[in-house]
């Protein structure tokens, strides 16, 4: 039996279904895909109560995500299974792009250096999601509040001022459940979203993709292939992509109205992907199955006392990885602000800088996907003439090699404007300024970002700080001693002091030690303080 | 930030004028206007700067109507 076929959390009764009235729960989070496990995983982490609810009891069905940002594994790290995630996935860097029948070029995308993790990891979305099952399963044994309750399929939501009642259908029948919040993280298809009658407004994609995995019989260079108009599927596209365990992900766009079921039949599929592996290769069809997109979001992502996070707040297109990646981002924006507003620590407005801050990510990714997807996929003959003329220069013009779009891949979202952000100091580098996530550097025998933790704190470098403000914890480090560090945090300065979110994204930053402006930020970036003061 | 330049600056316009026609003596039209799109790339690549080339295209679309 194959991983997505295991039931991994069998339904289990609870005593909420014999409870006199509804049992009432700090946070109910609908769905567990990536987004709602590791909103689950995070809440538990910080000892907040949490009901994860799931109408399956098993990992996504079949192959879907592939492909992991390293934001996302930075993410995986704070949450404690970065490392298991990690070494399950494989890297890969170097790529080919085809235009009919001709190789036009190569590519090596040499990463960055100084990272504690790759630009990007490929591992199967079920792979993760079992990983991230057994991460939460760990909490639970090491006590931590969190249960996951499979065939518990959500069909009611009704909101109101102190909490949000939810009617949870069973194998056992339907019961009731009170949360205070809800965080709802069940897909595209959400059913909180309908119930609550939202739109879901945005552009559908009439295209059909056919996805297969396959396992290959010979040696296989672990490379990225994209084709533009292939001869083995002329007028459409097709993407060969590297998975762990000896499998490869072949995807081929289908154009709109196509018969599925017809395309899906293993005689049909296995003379196009001779013509694209080439003869010579011997290869097994592991999975098939027919997709189609939409990029589409909802219009705010907090309702009251119901968040909405990853598809079922935003879906677009899979080109460029952005699904599941984005999904997991604004968890990471989103629990630690929970954290708060539950405990008291925060006033309830905190929540709304949530949407404030990933509303914009959501038409970040948008944007960029559905440009991917003109790209691929021409829509007037003018912009075909386009996409052939940037092809054909590429092949031997490396100025076009830049245009060629057969996906952008995630990159973590910088907030541009903010309530909890204050404003930037001059003279330091940009890719650090307010709104960025922390970038990671070497620093001794170890890693920044696994130095910085997920509270609030004062990243000291080259700056003499007493760790006496309440409430924020001080990491320092001198100046001069890792060249990466001091690149990417002073610029030209001879010190400076960074203000970091419990997510780690920055929110302001001084080349001097003033412990009121610091204070202020502090507030700022707590929601408990909106004014400019 | 630059402005598109509108005031004359090729050398000897009548020759480059021409030259621009010889490269399209005896092409069909599909083969003619897949050469003016890769034209176009080129040479906006050669600016690279978005001002410009924004300024460009109003000015290309402005001029037909
Ligand atoms: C072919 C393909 C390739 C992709 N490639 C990538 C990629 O490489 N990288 C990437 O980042 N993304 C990719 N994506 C997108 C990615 O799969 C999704 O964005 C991701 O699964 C979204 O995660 P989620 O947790 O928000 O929702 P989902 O994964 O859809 O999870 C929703 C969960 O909610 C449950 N549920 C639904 N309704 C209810 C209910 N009423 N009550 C209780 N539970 C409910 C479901 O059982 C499910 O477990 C790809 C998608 C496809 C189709």
């Amino acid at each position: 039996m194959r991983i997505f076929e295991t039931p991994l959390y069998p339904y289990e009764r609870s005593p909420d279904q014999d409870a006199p009235a509804p049992a009432r729960h700090p946070v109910v989070v609908v769905g567990a895909g990536p987004a709602g496990l590791a909103a689950a995983i995070d809440l538990a982490r910080r000892d907040i109560p949490v009901v994860l609810l799931d109408e399956n009891d098993r990992v996504s069905y079949g192959s879907r995500a592939i492909c992991f940002a390293k934001r996302a594994l930075e993410i995986f790290d704070r949450l404690g299974c970065g490392d298991e995630i990690v070494d399950h996935g494989v890297t890969w860097s170097r790529g080919k792009v085809f235009f009919r029948d001709r190789r036009i070029y190569g590519f090596d995308l040499l990463a960055e250096e100084g990272h504690r993790r790759p630009a990007f990891i490929n591992l199967q979305q079920y792979r993760l999601e079992e990983l991230l099952v057994r991460r939460l399963r760990d909490l639970q044994s090491e006590g931590r509040p969190v249960e996951l309750r499979g065939g518990s399929r959500v069909t009611k939501v009704v909101p109101d001022d102190s909490g949000v009642l939810l009617t949870v259908e069973t194998p056992d029948g339907p019961y009731r459940l009170e949360a205070e919040w809800v965080v709802a993280c069940d897909g595209a298809g959400s059913t909180v979203r309908r119930e609550l009658g939202l739109e879901f407004a945005g552009r559908v994609f009439e295209d059909n993709f056919l996805i297969a995995d396959v396992t290959m019989k010979a040696d296989f260079p672990t490379e990225r292939w994209f084709w533009f108009d292939p001869p083995f599927n002329r007028g459409q596209s097709a993407l060969l992509h590297k998975q762990p365990e000896g499998l490869w992900r072949i995807d081929l766009q289908l154009g709109p109205g196509v018969d599925s079921e017809e395309e899906q039949r293993p005689e049909n599929i296995a003379p196009r992907l001779r013509q694209m592996l080439g003869d010579d290769v011997e290869f097994e069809l592991e999975w098939i199955s027919v997709y189609t997109f939409q990029c589409a979001r909802i219009d705010r992502f907090r309702h009251g006392r119901v968040l909405f996070a990853g598809d079922a707040a935003h879906q677009v297109s899979p080109f460029g990885a952005r699904g599941a990646n984005s999904g997991l981002q604004d968890v990471d924006n989103l629990v630690w602000k929970l954290e708060r507003v539950l405990d008291g620590r925060s006033p309830d407005s905190l929540l709304d800088s949530y949407d404030a801050e990933r509303v914009p990510a959501a038409d970040e990714n948008i944007l960029n996907s559905t440009r991917s997807t003109d790209f691929i996929t021409p829509k007037s003959a003018t912009s075909r003439l386009f996409r052939d003329a940037v092809l054909n220069l590429a092949e031997t013009q490396p100025m076009a090699r830049p245009l060629v779009n057969s996906g952008r891949l995630s990159l973590p979202h910088v907030v541009l404007d903010s309530p909890l952000q204050s404003p930037d100091t001059d003279g330091l580098p940009a890719r650090t300024r307010p709104g960025s996530p922390a970038v990671d550097a070497p620093v001794d025998d170890g890693w920044l970002l696994a130095r910085l933790g997920d509270r609030f704190q004062l990243l000291a470098v080259g700056i003499d700080v007493p760790d006496d403000e309440p409430g924020l914890e001080v990491v320092g480090l001198p100046a001069r001693r890792h060249p990466l560090l001091d690149e990417r945090y002073l610029g030209g300065a001879p010190g400076a002091l960074y203000l970091l979110r419990p997510d780690q994204h920055v929110a302001a930053r001084f080349t001097d030690y003033d412990p009121e402006r610091i204070a202020a930020a502090l507030r700022r970036s707590s929601a408990q303080e909106t004014d400019d003061s | 930030m630059t402005r598109l330049r509108t005031e004359p600056n090729i050398p000897d316009g009548d020759g480059f004028y021409q030259e621009l026609l010889e490269l399209h003596q005896g092409r069909s039209k599909e083969e003619s206007d897949a050469i003016n799109a890769r034209l176009i790339l080129l040479l906006a690549n050669h600016i690279g700067d978005r001002e410009v080339l924004r300024g460009a295209m109003k000015a290309a679309a402005d001029a037909g109507l």
